[in-house]
């Protein structure tokens, strides 16, 4: 029988388009020491390490390894699990797992990334298939674009509606001092940002960040004895949909609607947006803030764009989404989808600060990658059953 | 079109991606390499803890994990404490072979340095041999700038 394991605690970097002054392994070092700081442990309590980035983004293939200086791995059991933009949420289920497993107490989670360091177009190019995709298509930008104009064109909304999620994160961001973009900006400044691929233009879409965020993560032995008020994994699910990029159902995305509803089936949650207080979603453009919520079943397919419009997913709303400010603040690709896991559970905690949104029992988290794959986590206040 | 798909041409792609990587050395790092460059001295860095001396620098000790402040100089003169002889020609090998790579231990550092011997004749390097490094005329803070270690 599994472990019920619970977040003891989290630490990141303050991220930034690069950091000049240190190499990875001190920036992934920089999140490890906040993350033990956080916990209230040493390096000497951690039992294992799971780490991760994106392939090819630094070009060192070996980082598990290589990354021990920062990660504090010498002499101690380490595994690196990558799967391009889900990185960082498989982290935080493969930690879910090893540690749900009894093998190990205390886990240490880390995932990383210095985005300035390579070509990020040409680097998420090498995902994608060599025969049939990569010679008539480039990069992350043109899938979204493809996805964000099949839904304008079914229901008719327009880039503005679109826009009205990136105001919304930009402005979440201010309240978060980790966060890369902490600016607010106008609809106005949206649409007149330059178009990158029609409909999505340069304000709809995530910046190319340096940063690093550790998680630590303890079994139902010992979690409530190193963190008193933890934030307990209640269940997780991926789904992957697609090998070619015409495979994918545009406008809709399967990934998450069928991860979500297996999650939601797995924990007893029945409707949704009534019972969970705040969601980490990783979104990476605007669009994606209408489409996937939907998707989630948050709200009818469709409806999207008026339940934001709403002021429902702001905080102080009715399910306020990314406090954080998201990954359209922030995206330091291998750390994005382990950041929406430490603030979820930061804000199960009750440590989110300035973005705390009061009195959460349950939290979500999502991963996004790619080829349009999901991941997704529930997180609650009490100790599952 | 046949099923039988036996004598059919393979077709193959090239790939004609090129990442463009560049790589931040960080404020550790690049001390130590505008040090090389610019003084032409090798420094190193100590655990304030354990006292390992660390060649190349680490910003923190990877036994200790905490952080190392104490800079010194070391060397210049050190000992090998191993080489190979690379003798086939690759891309990677930017030096005419053969081509003789050695762990050198600065004198004072705990740790040793990924380098190159420069020696006339590759069958005279040896484990234990004191050697001294060799700058090169145009430095631009990489590890070359250090050309290669003779014998002292």
């Amino acid at each position: 029988m599994a472990k019920r394991v619970a977040v003891v605690g989290t630490g990141q970097t303050f991220h930034k388009s690069h950091r000049p002054d240190v190499n990875g392994q001190e920036l992934i070092n920089e999140a490890v020491q906040r993350a033990l700081e956080d916990a209230d442990l040493t390096l000497k309590d951690i039992d294992a390490i799971v780490i991760g980035n994106m392939d090819h983004f630094e070009g060192i293939n070996y980082v598990d390894c290589w990354s021990v200086d920062g990660s504090g791995g010498t002499m101690k059991p380490i595994i690196k699990l990558t799967t391009g933009g889900t990185t960082g949420s498989t982290l935080a289920i493969g930690g879910y797992h090893i540690t749900a497993s009894g093998l190990f107490d205390k886990v240490l989670v880390i995932g990383w990334e210095k985005n300035s360091e390579s070509d990020t177009t040409g680097a998420i190019t090498t995902a994608f298939d060599p025969v049939w995709d990569r010679l008539v298509f480039a990069g992350a930008i043109a899938a979204l674009a493809a996805e964000g104009m099949a839904y304008m064109t079914e229901f008719g909304i327009t880039d503005r509606d679109a826009a009205r999620v990136s105001v919304r994160d930009r402005k979440h961001a201010c309240n978060n001092p980790h966060a890369q973009l902490r600016k607010e900006i106008t609809i106005e400044d949206v649409l007149a940002s330059p178009m990158l691929s029609d409909p999505v233009h340069l304000l709809d879409v995530c910046p190319r960040t340096d940063g690093a965020c550790a998680v630590i993560m303890a079994s139902e032995d010992v979690a409530e004895k190193i963190c008193p008020n933890p934030a307990w994994i209640w269940g997780t699910a991926n789904r992957h949909t697609y090998t070619y990029v015409g495979d994918f159902k545009l406008g809709e995305i399967d990934s998450m609607k069928y991860a979500a509803a297996e999650l939601w089936k797995k924990c007893g949650i029945r409707e949704p947006r009534k019972e969970i207080d705040v969601i980490e979603l990783y979104q990476p453009y605007s669009f994606a803030g209408i489409i996937w919520i939907e998707a989630m079943g948050i709200i009818p397919r469709g409806k999207g764009s008026e339940y934001i419009w709403s002021g429902a997913t702001d905080m102080g709303g009715e399910l306020p989404i990314n406090p954080s400010g998201g990954v359209i603040a922030c995206n330091p690709i291998g750390a994005t989808g382990l950041i929406r896991c430490a603030e979820a559970c930061g804000q199960i905690r009750g440590k989110a600060d300035q973005r705390q949104v009061p009195d959460v029992k349950l939290a979500v988290s999502t991963g996004f990658g790619g080829c349009y794959w999901t991941d997704i986590l529930l997180y609650g206040k009490k100790k599952p059953s | 079109m046949c099923a039988d798909l036996s004598g059919i041409e393979p077709v193959i792609y090239k790939s004609g991606i090129n990442v463009p990587y560049h790589w931040w050395a960080g404020d550790t790092a690049s001390a130590f390499l505008t040090a090389l460059r610019d003084r032409q001295t090798i420094t190193a860095i100590k655990c304030g803890s354990c006292g390992m001396v660390f060649v190349p620098p680490r910003k923190t000790c990877p036994q200790c994990f905490t952080p190392n402040t104490q800079w010194l100089e070391v060397g210049p003169l050190g000992t090998v404490t191993a080489f190979t002889v690379a003798r086939k020609q690759l891309a990677a090998i930017k030096d005419t072979v053969p081509v003789v790579f050695a762990l050198v231990k600065l004198d004072g550092a705990s740790t040793s340095m990924l380098h190159k011997l420069l020696l006339q004749n590759p069958s005279l390097a040896k484990a234990g041999m004191r050697v001294k490094p060799r700058f090169a005329q145009d430095r631009t803070g990489t590890i070359l700038d250090i050309q290669g270690f003779e014998p002292a």
